[in-house]
This record gives structure tokens, C-alpha cells and sequence, in this order.
């Protein structure tokens, strides 16, 4: 018996040990990208062709969640507000709600299942096919080359995506509370203006995206770049990159919320 | 110049861990030829090469090419001395995002500054020496094994190198495009006055291209001479080796404790 509790702490001391030595080389492996990105910033070519991938090829999923998630908002607004006589202010409510909170936080958990998953899936069978070893071997450091356009891609095209998300987000609002239900359209968009302050809530909601676009990129390249070669290596490293980034995104939310919007607006 | 070796190889031991890979390897490799690595499966041949390409450090000993100790280079000096080798891996490792141009343009692209015009008359002169520039527009998942690993010889050779290492070029490649790749590895040695490092299990394939030949068995050298004296040797590796014998030397059964006592036989019968 005795013997079995020690194994028990012995295993448990084992994963401490050995995630605090990850979460390490993590963080080397961060600042190794970041030193090694002068070649992507001098040769932007290589980051534009990510952007393709990474951005340009994630805006279908972004936009057609925001016209649904906004859609929703609209409804369900509406029919809270209503209750109080205060359905003029659905508009409010859906700019507040996306612009501070769901815009960053859903497109950052979309782009992580959609394009931060195929960053790591595609570094990872890199490695599994050697093309790695053999960039090394052609003196071409891979960090240099193939993770630092990938991140910095990752980390340009989240802000944009997620105020991609927030703006079809309001049409959606607008097509479900203005269009069908009838609210009026001139009370729906002044009051939305004149509660939305830029710098409180809309440069807020950019700092969270770009956070959440540093955190998941960062998480993807390193899964990718650290998978074991194998098929396993390569799908388990994939479903981190989901796991992991999504906690990332929302346990980040949090924090900066609560630093950012301390109910004293 | 020409006899000058350009690979010298002394003393060199790797172990990983407390496991001992390489016990004690002495090699001299020409300029201008080609040289056999052989050995089982799991005998150290890809880390020799490892050891040579700077990719893993020896435990002691050194590997010299062409005047510099490699494990005592800096990474940037390391970087250097890499664009004068190259390695083909084992199924070619080819870029599967680029095209079979842009794969064999790569290092031009990276490591030099030569107008887009000069790079493409340079790949599609690579590739027509690997028989695939009409080839150039397909990517890497429309190629052949055979193809690919030519591609990928193309690619190694694009920078002129002085050592070309190749990483079991010959596994899973049918008869016509084993031949393909030994004579192309054979006359781009000759034409480009390389040297070449073939680590191989195929025996008939390499002994006919090659100019000498070294057998590894446990990490040491069990035998080393030309094609010829190879085929003639009595030596009991090598004949096992080069005849395909399951037993000889190279036991057959993975070394293990008496069957009995695995089994739970003992004292069964008492």
C-alpha cells in the first residue's frame, strides 16, 4: 500500500516537473521566433503567402459565424429589451456584447480550430517527412523560415479577422432586429453610436485580439515544431493546439477584462 | 588536389544516452568519389552521416571535412561549411508546399542573390540533368518515388556542392529507377567532381557505382575495400551481408536470456 502512494506521488511530481520544463521550452522556442524574425519582416513575401493561408482562407468560417452569432444577439436582445420597453437599445447591446467580448473571444476560438490547428499539422508533418532536417541541412534555419512567417501571418490576420467577425456581427443585429422585427432603424444605430466609445471598447476588444493572436499562433508552431514525427505525434499535437489555445483564449479573456472594464464603465 | 581527401574521420565514438552507437570509426574519404556505407539496419550508418553534417555531436573523436573539425565550428561557421554538402534523404524530403521548381530554386533563392532570369535557366539545367524538366510545374504529390528522389538529387546538387551524403537512396525504388538513380549518382560525381556518401543496404546496386566500400556491424568497421575485393572476400560478415544470409556473424535471434527460463519451463518437468 504505502509503495503504491509513493508511485502516486512520484507520477504526480513527474508531470509537474516535466509540463514546468515544457512550458520552458516554450517559452525559448518564443523568443527564439521572435529573434529569428528578421528574415520574415525583410523578405514579407513569405509572410503574405501565409496570410493567404492562415487569414484570407479562415474568413469564410469568420464571417458566416459573425452574421450568426450577431443574428442570435439581435433575437435574444430583442426579446430581453423588449420586456423592459428598451428595444431601441438591441443595437447597443449587440455592438457592446461583440465588440468587447465575443468578437475577440469566438473568432479567436475559430481561428484556433481552423487555422491554428493547420499550422501545427503542417509544421508537424514537415518534421515527420524530414523536410525540416533537410532545410537545416541546406543551412536555412526552419525557425527562420518556416515558423516565423507562419506566426507573424497568424498574428496580423487575428485583429483582422476578429473585427471582420464584429462588423458582420452588427449586420447580422441589424437584419434581425431592424429588418425583421421592426425596430427603428434610426434609434438602433444612434444609440449604438453614441454608446460605443472608441477607445474604451473598441480599442480594448483590438488589445484582446492581438494578445489572443500572439497566444494561439505561439501555441500552434511550437506544437507543430515540437510533435513527435509520427502520425500519433502529428494528431496529438493537433488536438494541444485546439485544447490548449482555446484555454489560453479564454483564461486571457479574463484577465484582461478585469483589468480593462472593472464595472466602472 | 585531386587524391587530397576531403572527409578524415578519427576515433569517432556517439553514444545516445549510455547506449554506444559508433565504437572507434577511422574513415578517409577522396575527392571525386564515391563511398559505400554499409551495414544492417540499426547499425549507426545515418548517424555517421549525422555526425558529418554536423547535426549531432561526437562523444569523442573528430570528423574533419576539408580541413575543418566539424562539431568545434560555430553555428554560423557550421551554416557555411553546409552549403558545400548536401543530403539526400531517404524518400527525397521534399518541400510539399513548393513546386518541383521552386524545391530545386530553394537554396539559390536563399543563399545567393542571383537575378530570377540566371535561377531559372540554372534549375531547369539541374533538372535536365536528372531527366525532369519538363517536370518543373508538378508538385511533390504528383511525382513517383523515383521521381521525387530525383528531384530531390536535383535540389542537392543546385549549389554545386563538394560532398553529396545520400540517405538509403535506393529504398522502395523498382528495378528501372534503381538504376536511374546509381548511374545518375555515379556521373554527377564524375561531371561536378564531388564526392558522394552513399549509406545503403542495397548491395548489388551500390557495388557497381561505388568506389570503395565500408562495412559497419555494431558500430565499429567490420570490413572496407573495393568492389572487387568485396565481392571476393571470405570474411565472414561480409560474405553473409553481401549474399542476403539470414545467420552467419549477424545472429538472427535479438540477444536474450535462455528460451527456457522465458517460458517458465524450468523445474516443470522435475
Amino acid at each position: 500500500m504505502p509503495r503504491r502512494i509513493v508511485t502516486g506521488i512520484q507520477s504526480v511530481g513527474h508531470r509537474v516537473i516535466d509540463s514546468i520544463w515544457r512550458l520552458g521550452y516554450a517559452s525559448r522556442f518564443f523568443l527564439l521566433t521572435l529573434i529569428k524574425s528578421g528574415t520574415s519582416l525583410h523578405r514579407f513575401t513569405l509572410v503574405i503567402r501565409e496570410l493567404y493561408f492562415t487569414g484570407v482562407q479562415s474568413l469564410i468560417i469568420i464571417l458566416v459565424s459573425g452574421l450568426f452569432v450577431g443574428m442570435v444577439l439581435g433575437l435574444q436582445g430583442f426579446e430581453t429589451l423588449q420586456r423592459y420597453g428598451a428595444e431601441s437599445a438591441v443595437g447597443t447591446m449587440v455592438a457592446l456584447s461583440l465588440l468587447r467580448e465575443l468578437g475577440p473571444v469566438v473568432s479567436a476560438l475559430l481561428f484556433a480550430s481552423r487555422a491554428g490547428s493547420a499550422i501545427t499539422a503542417e509544421i508537424g508533418l514537415m518534421k515527420a517527412t524530414e523536410q525540416l532536417a533537410a532545410m537545416e541541412m541546406m543551412a536555412v534555419d526552419p525557425i527562420a523560415r518556416v515558423v516565423a512567417p507562419r506566426f507573424w501571418a497568424g498574428v496580423i490576420s487575428m485583429p483582422l479577422l476578429a473585427a471582420l467577425f464584429s462588423a458582420i456581427g452588427i449586420y447580422g443585429g441589424y437584419l434581425v432586429a431592424v429588418v425583421l422585427i421592426g425596430v427603428d432603424e434610426g434609434s438602433f444605430w444612434s444609440q449604438m453610436q453614441s454608446a460605443v466609445d472608441f477607445r474604451y471598447d473598441v480599442v480594448n476588444g483590438i488589445i484582446k485580439t492581438c494578445v489572443f493572436g500572439v497566444a494561439v499562433t505561439a501555441i500552434a508552431v511550437f506544437e507543430g515544431y515540437d510533435a513527435a514525427p509520427t502520425a500519433e505525434g502529428v494528431s496529438g499535437a493537433t488536438t494541444r493546439t485546439v485544447v490548449t489555445s482555446s484555454l489560453a483564449i479564454l483564461g486571457l479573456d479574463f484577465i484582461l477584462t478585469s483589468f480593462m472594464f472593472r464595472g466602472m464603465g | 588536389m585531386a587524391s587530397e581527401s576531403l572527409i578524415e574521420i578519427e576515433g569517432l565514438n556517439f553514444s545516445y544516452g549510455q547506449r554506444p552507437i559508433l565504437k572507434g570509426i577511422d574513415m578517409t574519404m577522396g575527392r571525386g568519389k564515391v563511398i559505400a556505407i554499409m551495414g544492417g539496419s540499426g547499425s549507426g550508418k545515418t548517424t555517421l552521416l549525422r555526425l558529418i553534417g554536423g547535426a549531432v555531436r561526437p562523444t569523442s573523436g573528430y570528423v574533419k571535412v576539408a580541413g575543418q573539425v566539424v562539431h568545434k565550428l560555430k553555428r554560423d561557421e557550421l551554416f557555411r561549411m553546409r552549403r558545400k554538402m548536401s543530403m539526400l534523404f531517404q524518400f527525397g524530403a521534399l518541400f510539399t508546399d513548393l513546386s518541383v521548381f521552386d524545391n530545386v530554386a530553394f537554396q539559390m533563392r536563399e543563399h545567393t542573390d542571383l537575378p530570377e532570369s540566371m535561377i531559372r535557366d540554372l534549375v531547369l539545367m539541374k533538372l535536365q540533368a536528372v531527366g525532369l524538366r519538363g517536370a518543373h510545374e508538378l508538385m511533390p504529390n504528383q511525382l513517383s518515388g523515383g521521381m521525387a528522389r530525383r528531384v530531390a538529387l536535383a535540389r542537392s546538387i543546385a549549389l554545386d556542392p563538394l560532398l553529396i551524403m545520400y540517405d538509403e537512396p535506393f529504398t522502395g525504388l523498382d528495378p528501372i529507377s534503381l538504376t536511374v538513380i546509381g548511374n545518375l549518382i555515379r556521373r554527377l560525381t564524375d561531371a561536378l567532381g564531388m564526392t558522394s556518401i552513399v549509406v545503403t543496404h542495397d548491395v548489388q546496386e551500390s557495388l557497381k557505382i561505388v568506389d570503395y566500400v565500408y562495412f559497419i556491424a555494431d558500430g565499429v568497421i567490420a570490413a572496407h575495400g573495393t568492389p572487387d575485393e568485396v565481392r571476393r572476400s571470405v570474411a565472414p560478415f561480409v560474405h553473409q551481408f553481401v549474399h542476403g544470409e539470414e545467420d552467419g556473424p549477424v545472429s538472427f535471434h535479438y540477444p536474450a536470456g535462455p528460451y527456457a527460463q522465458d517460458l517458465k519451463l524450468e523445474g516443470s518437468f522435475a
